[in-house]
């Protein structure tokens, strides 16, 4: 009951705290416009954004906040290496790189950074990876941070598993398999997808019906559960003639992603086909494929863009969420879903040992890391094309 | 006490852009009495508006007010508090906005929109302003006034539209109005109604204004006074009729000298020349029940300019899209130098499709933004004379000069790097690339500044004399009709009113409707409204309102 009454009482001290702010600055400025027509909410927002920072400082400070130190300490990190990646950027490379790098936010270095850094050890898996993902060594349980006196082992600096694989190696491999297989599948669903909505848009009539209501079908049917049921029908197929099953996973996740794509593709599209360029290229006899790709494709790159990085996310947690249900990527391929659904049982120690029970949140922080990046990423490629048309 | 309401002293203001302040306006000063009336005039950029609304104390995202005083009625508006302003803007100072279509909010009726700043400013009750607004209505000459404030935006005309928003800007009597550009997007037959309403009601509540526009026959009409701006700076201010009787900077006599150009008449075609193009009995609609167009029949000769004018909604864009083939007519032949042409375009051969070719209207829609200006107009000579390489860009290169942009400097800038005139220009170019006989100009130089809009006349009138080109040339503008028309073809709802030579069509005896729309057309002269009123008799003009409904 006290906990309420304390919530009470900070609110209303912040209540007051605002107001007094106001006060106080209208008095020191001499009436500047600023605190002059500054609203009351804004003044409200000031203080309480004091009072949390002053309370995120405390808890820095206690003994027992270890995860919370630990963001604090990767969100400064993370700045710093966003900040220094993008003087990199700055001073090396060609004209327009350059040029690129000096209009860009700390956000979106931190996501071209990462994205480098993922594609990096997704490509070099094999040759930076200390051990085989399927690899199993003598020592299991191995807790990460390799210090021994917490349990771990200076080998092993991330830990292994409950049998004894190494989890630096598998995030490394599970890199190539989840984003590689994510980034196939996203690029399939943005052909089918992209080029059936600029289609559909440039002709119209029936064809456009006929697809737009084939998808419509597809939509309403929930995309987790309908990849499910597809992938439970496409492992008796995968059984039955012998072909990986990843194949199946990849076309049924393109598949679904696709009708998405097909709709913004379409919606883009629609928009461009009215222009008056368009009609000029059509009263100039130019055929479909020159309309499409050379008119029309030009201008709808800044959404796709942003659709492609957003897509990107989408497929790769699917493909994660599949994996941890136990149909998505077999074991022994590591895949951070996979990681995720076997190291789950250390989370019960978060109270006795964080850092055992910091293993399954690796491959998880693998997955946001790169989640968060990507994102980046893509709002900064919105702004910049929302700018383009003023 | 003085009788100046608004005083401005050396105002400067700023646009933020590429990280930095520039300026927009460089030290203005004007003053303003009660119940006058001053034109702001200028070619856009001028910083017509940027000044107009800054005499309200306000600015647009992303410029400031960075130097001198705006004072209305004593109260200094760049300093002025939010709340002071709250108290003024709407009740002692009002604004009329361009579209007003796209200021009302089209989910609210008229009339709730029109009380709202009475009510919110304790002028008046609901009630009360509701009444005024009906008033308000009536003396504005709006067909109905008792009902018409019960409609949603979407359902009056946009010449309606306007004055109900001069009606809102009345609603607290204001001591100030600034209207900006408030008649610019409407037809000349439109644009006269909300004129002669919006003079009455100025001068019989006795509100000062600033009447922002960059027709100069339309403020003539309506300002006291007249200021021209130019780049953000002043050239000169002085009465209406000084102003246009003895303007002394050059700048304001060019700005007065547009509309004399004209072209010398052309010696009439032979009797039996076969016609460039040919206009049969055409019936045409969108869908199979509305017909757009009605037996619409005109001829187009070999180096000669047609015009097609008419309101908006006349058909004229139609009739053009019926040539270009994009909407089949459902009667009717469209021949091309005696030989009749596929209705649908894309039943047209390559050739067929090259000799006709179109300028648009909107410069930033007809030319596509990701290609560079070397691209856009190299594709149609690529594509119909299937040159490729260094002929290619010679070509281009010829074509660039020939539209007056130097080659090296244009070929490989992006349409967004260009002022409409030059992109207007471009559009030029690719039509003139496919090497056509006939070129259709639908409302060419409409979005243009009159300085622009005459340099593109007289491009097109010296390509078509050293080209021998034909032109079909939309456009409602019939002061451009004077200057560069050979023919005219009047069109009122999709049908053929009138037509003939245009040294006839300028003589009377006219149809009807064609002297309406001649006599609507605002001259420089300041008492011409004033004239046109007494000639129509006033209450005819709400008639004519009303028969539009």
């Amino acid at each position: 009951m006290s906990g309420w009454l304390w919530l009470i009482l900070a609110i209303i001290a912040i209540a007051a705290g605002g107001y007094l702010f106001r006060m106080i600055g209208q008095k020191v400025t001499g009436n500047k416009p600023y605190f002059r027509d500054m609203s009351y909410g804004v003044a409200f927002g000031y203080v309480l954004a004091a009072a949390l920072l002053a309370g995120s400082i405390w808890l820095y400070l206690q003994e027992g906040a270890v995860f919370f130190r630990w963001a604090v300490q990767g969100l400064i990190i993370a700045a710093i290496i966003a900040y220094l990646f993008r003087l990199l950027g700055r001073t090396v490379g060609t004209a327009g790189s350059r040029k690129l790098f000096r209009s860009m936010p700390l956000t979106a270095s931190f996501g071209i950074f990462v994205i480098v850094v993922y594609a990096f050890l997704a490509i070099f898996a094999g040759a930076i990876a200390p051990y085989g993902q399927d690899e199993i060594l003598a020592a299991a349980n191995v807790a990460p941070g390799g210090d021994p006196a917490f349990g771990g082992n200076p080998e092993y600096p991330m830990g292994t598993d409950q049998i004894g694989r190494d989890i630096l190696s598998r995030l490394i491999y599970g890199a190539q398999n989840t984003v590689g297989i994510a980034f196939i599948t996203t690029c399939l669903a943005f052909f089918v997808g992209g080029s059936l909505g600029f289609l559909a848009a440039t002709l119209g009539g029936w064809l456009d019906q006929v697809l737009s209501r084939a998808v419509d079908v597809l939509m309403a049917i929930p995309a987790l559960i309908f990849a499910l049921l597809l992938m439970t029908i496409a492992t008796v197929w995968a059984n039955a003639w012998g072909i990986d099953r990843t194949i199946f996973m990849v076309l049924i996740i393109a598949l679904i992603d696709s009708t998405r794509v097909y709709r913004l593709a379409r919606a883009v599209g629609q928009n461009i086909v009215v222009m008056d360029y368009i009609e000029a290229a059509k009263l100039r006899g130019e055929g479909l494929s020159y309309l499409i790709f050379k008119e029309m494709l030009p201008n709808a790159t800044a959404p796709l863009l942003a659709e492609f990085g957003l897509r990107f996310c989408f497929v790769f947690l699917t493909i994660a969420s599949l994996s941890f249900l136990g149909v998505g990527i077999q074991p022994p391929l590591a895949d951070w879903g996979t990681m995720v659904k076997d190291l789950g049982q250390f989370i019960n120690y978060a109270q006795f040992a964080p850092l055992v029970a910091s293993a399954p949140l690796l491959p998880a922080g693998a997955i946001a890391l790169l989640t968060v990046g990507v994102n980046f990423v893509v709002d900064w490629m919105l702004h910049k094309s929302s700018g383009l048309k003023e | 006490m003085t009788d100046t309401l608004l005083k401005v002293r050396g105002l400067k203001i700023e646009g933020r852009s590429d990280e930095t302040w520039n300026p927009i306006v460089n030290g203005i000063n004007l003053d303003l009495k009660k119940g006058e009336v001053l034109g702001l005039i200028g070619e856009s950029g001028a910083g017509k508006s940027t000044v107009g609304l800054a005499c309200m104390g306000f600015t647009r995202d992303g410029c400031r007010i960075s130097g001198g005083e705006v004072e209305f009625d004593g109260i200094d508006l760049v300093n002025a508090s939010a709340a002071v302003k709250r108290g003024l803007l709407g009740k002692r100072i009002a604004y009329v906005a361009q579209s007003a279509a796209a200021s009302f909010n089209p989910a609210h009726k008229l009339i709730a929109q029109h009380t709202e700043a009475p009510t919110q400013h304790g002028v008046s009750s609901r009630a009360e302003s509701e009444e005024d607004g009906v008033e308000l209505y009536r003396r504005l000459r709006l067909p109905d006034p008792e009902n018409i404030g019960f409609r949603y935006p979407h359902q009056v005309s946009g010449g309606q539209l306007q004055r109900a928003m001069t009606a809102m800007a009345m609603a607290c009597r204001p001591d100030l109005i600034v209207f900006d550009e408030p008649t610019t997007a409407l037809d000349v037959t439109t644009q006269i109604e909300v004129l002669a309403s919006i003079r009455d009601i100025v001068e019989q509540f006795d509100t000062a204004a600033i009447y922002i526009t960059h027709d100069l026959a339309v403020v003539a009409q309506m300002a006291d006074r007249i200021k021209v701006l130019l780049k953000g700076d002043e050239v000169e201010e002085a009465d209406t009729r000084t102003m246009l009787s003895a303007p002394t900077q050059d700048y304001t006599k060019s700005l007065w000298a547009v509309r004399s150009f004209q072209r010398p008449a052309k010696p009439k075609p032979a009797e039996d020349a076969v016609p460039v193009v040919s206009v049969q009995n055409v019936t045409a609609g969108y869908g199979k029940s509305a017909m757009v167009l009605h037996d619409v029949s005109f001829d187009i000769h070999e180096g000669r300019t047609v015009a097609v004018v008419g309101e908006s909604g006349s058909g004229k864009s139609t009739t053009a899209r019926c040539i270009t083939g994009l909407l089949p007519p459902v009667e009717g032949s469209i021949s091309f130098a005696g030989e009749s042409l596929p209705l649908d375009y894309r039943r047209r051969s390559k050739d067929q499709l090259r000799q006709a070719q179109m300028i648009y209207q909107m410069a930033d829609t007809a030319l596509n933004p990701r290609k560079s200006i070397g691209e856009i107009i190299g594709r149609p000579v690529e594509f119909y004379l299937g040159l490729k390489g260094k002929a290619k860009r010679d070509r281009v290169n010829d074509l660039l000069n020939e539209i007056e942009l130097e080659p090296g400097e244009y070929f490989h800038r992006l349409p967004s790097e260009l002022s409409g005139g030059q992109k207007q220009r471009v559009g030029i170019a690719r039509a003139l690339a496919a090497e056509p006989k006939f070129i259709i100009c639908d409302e060419v130089t409409s979005a243009l500044d009159q300085l622009v809009a005459e340099g593109i006349l007289k491009l097109l009138a010296h390509l078509q004399d050293t080209l021998n080109l034909s032109y079909m040339f939309i456009t409602h503008d019939l002061a451009t009709v004077k200057s560069i028309a050979d023919e005219v073809v009047v069109m009122k709802e999709g049908r053929v009113v009138e037509q003939g030579p245009k040294a006839e069509m300028f003589v009377p005896p006219h149809h009807p409707y064609t002297d309406l729309l001649l006599s609507s057309v605002p001259e420089m002269d300041p008492d011409w409204l004033t004239d046109l009123l007494a000639e129509r008799g006033v209450d005819n003009i709400g008639d004519a309102a009303v028969d539009k409904m």
